[in-house]
């Protein structure tokens, strides 16, 4: 069985820690036991959470069985494992790259010692797990990033990043769903929102996706963004 | 058109609050909910509301609201003055508030927030399942804002409960505001879920405090001054949720204290996490205030937790 330990994290609760490592395998236990633990709920649990190695189970100490909450989490990890048609989702994500949108862009490139174009083709032919999601409501955290443009976060973050920017934070490439404040390197963006409260679902990614980059110049990204908001 | 209540005068920080905005953690949208959630319950159970309805949360500078119809009132958690119109009215109590009259905060005596429950509750729309507002995202509430002067909140109906039923919650119901100002506020603590990032003694010293609530406190976090909680672990830890009450500690040692309005996830440290009945405590501190730091047992939290359920059920009238 996968190692696993249970943790407690106050008094309403409980992180389910695996290997402390950031690896694709690794998160799909996350992301398998926090669906089993969905698909047939415990009475009192208020959230699950997956993150890269970690599934936070919330809950109500007043009207939860803590014992039946372990036992139904122990059960959920040593399940088989899951068949494919239970994998997450492919989302291919349109980009325009450098310019304006995407400042960082020419010191990525410096980084790694090649041409702004070479990046972008690195980063548009790399297929992204989708991590987690966090920092703002649809922020999904991916990877991994090809090393060589796996550049560190700005040692001063920017104090607004636009909405649908796209970053890397090292082996971690991600989207701003709205303006935020930020230290990731901004190589581009997109015109898609990927977080829309009005929209169902409201979040273009969950936790186990499969997500691709594509470039699109910058009369793409003007009539999508027409035809987006039309 | 449904009944509303006039915002005069804001106050400081006055935001439409319910139990929170939970189930979507998973997708980054934070919680939210009351500061003090045992206030806010007991202001919507002296106006018969139940445990779910929205009231006003009021911090440290109160506001000035007019009602469009007799409405019951009950303001809980801080202690204010408090008046309608030109008479002075109990707190933690449950007051007739007529149509066209004004509902006043005064000097503030102690804690950081009030609830204001309004018999009906606030009705504004739901989004993701809660009213919570979280200025930050600018979800809930108002289009996710505090209240401003001029703003009209939408009440829902209210039944019955007009004039009759008065309720009061009896002295010592009371959560923190009473206390010592120039003492502590002692807050207990369970250990992890990080422990093992920490030397032994950071136990001793996040005990021994106190810590000072900075400025640097809002409903995301309260940054705490005070001795240094050392690590024996170098880095961060791999991001993952993060509770309210927990105690993160940054590479600077000085730990911060996650809040209703915090981020779903964060990559310190947490050394500790104040159980869920000391949480309300936490909530009426404001910065300038201080807090002490004791590490308890799970069963000391859950029968803390219990004796404070058996308050709020008695005053829903459910015991």
């Amino acid at each position: 069985m996968t190692p696993f330990r249970v943790v407690a994290a106050g008094d309403s609760a409980l992180v389910v820690e695996f290997e402390e490592r950031i690896d694709p395998a690794i998160n799909a236990e996350v992301v398998a036991v926090a669906r089993r633990l969905s698909d047939a709920p415990v009475a009192g649990v208020r959230d699950l959470v997956p993150a890269y190695r970690a599934l936070t189970v919330y809950f109500d100490p007043l009207s939860t069985d803590y014992q039946e909450l372990t036992r139904r989490i122990e059960e959920a990890v040593s399940a088989p494992p899951d068949t494919a048609s239970a994998q997450g989702e492919r989302v291919r994500i349109p980009v325009c790259y450098g310019g304006e949108f995407g400042p960082d862009l020419e010191e990525v490139a410096a980084f790694g010692r090649m041409s702004p174009a070479e990046v972008i083709g690195l980063h548009t032919s790399t297929t992204y797990r989708v991590f987690m999601l966090g920092f703002v409501p649809g922020f999904a955290y991916m990877g991994r990033v090809d090393d060589r443009i796996a550049m560190p976060r700005r040692d001063t973050p920017r104090v607004r990043v636009a909405a649908g920017s796209v970053g890397i934070a090292a082996s971690q490439t991600g989207i701003y769903p709205m303006e935020a404040p930020g230290g990731w390197r901004i190589v581009g963006r997109t015109p898609i929102r990927t977080f829309d409260e009005r929209l169902t679902p409201p979040c273009r990614f969950k936790a186990g996706d499969a997500a691709e980059f594509f470039e699109i110049d910058r009369q793409e990204f003007d009539r999508f963004d027409e035809s987006a908001q039309r | 058109m449904t009944a509303a209540v006039h915002v005069i005068k804001p106050g400081l920080l006055t935001t439409i609050q319910d139990r929170g905005r939970w189930g979507h953690q998973a997708a980054g949208v934070p919680v939210s909910g009351p500061m003090d959630p045992f206030s806010h319950r007991v202001a919507n159970a002296l106006v018969g509301n139940g445990a779910d309805a929205a009231t006003l949360e009021v911090t440290l500078l109160g506001p000035e609201l007019e009602f469009e119809d007799e409405r019951l009132v009950a303001v809980s958690g801080a202690r204010f003055d408090v008046w309608v119109d030109s008479d002075r009215v109990p707190s933690e109590t449950s007051v007739v508030v007529q149509r066209g009259s004004r509902l006043r905060f005064g000097r503030r005596a102690g804690g950081a927030r009030a609830y204001v429950g309004i018999s009906g509750g606030i009705t504004v729309p739901e989004v993701f399942g809660s009213r919570a507002t979280h200025v930050l995202t600018k979800m809930g509430g108002l289009n996710g804002r505090p209240v401003a002067a001029g703003d009209r909140i939408p009440l829902g109906g209210h039944g019955n409960e007009v004039p009759g039923d008065r309720r009061s919650a009896r002295a010592g119901h009371r959560i923190g505001s009473s206390r010592d100002r120039e003492r502590p506020e002692e807050v207990r603590v369970l250990a992890g879920p990080n422990q093992e990032f920490f030397a032994g003694d950071a136990f001793d010293i996040l005990q021994a405090g106190p810590f000072l609530v900075t400025p640097d406190s809002d409903r995301m976090a309260y940054r705490l001054d005070g001795p240094s909680l050392a690590r024996v672990r170098g880095g961060d830890i791999i991001s993952d949720a993060t509770p309210m009450g927990t105690l993160q500690v940054p590479p600077s040692g000085r730990p911060i204290l996650l809040m209703a309005d915090r981020q779903t996830t964060g990559g310190y440290p947490k050394i500790a996490t104040v159980i869920t009945a000391d949480i309300p405590k936490v909530g009426q501190l404001a910065p300038g205030d201080s807090v002490s730091f004791r590490l308890c047992s799970t069963r000391d939290a859950l029968a803390a937790l219990i004796s404070q359920e058996r308050v709020l059920m008695a005053l829903e009238g459910r015991s």
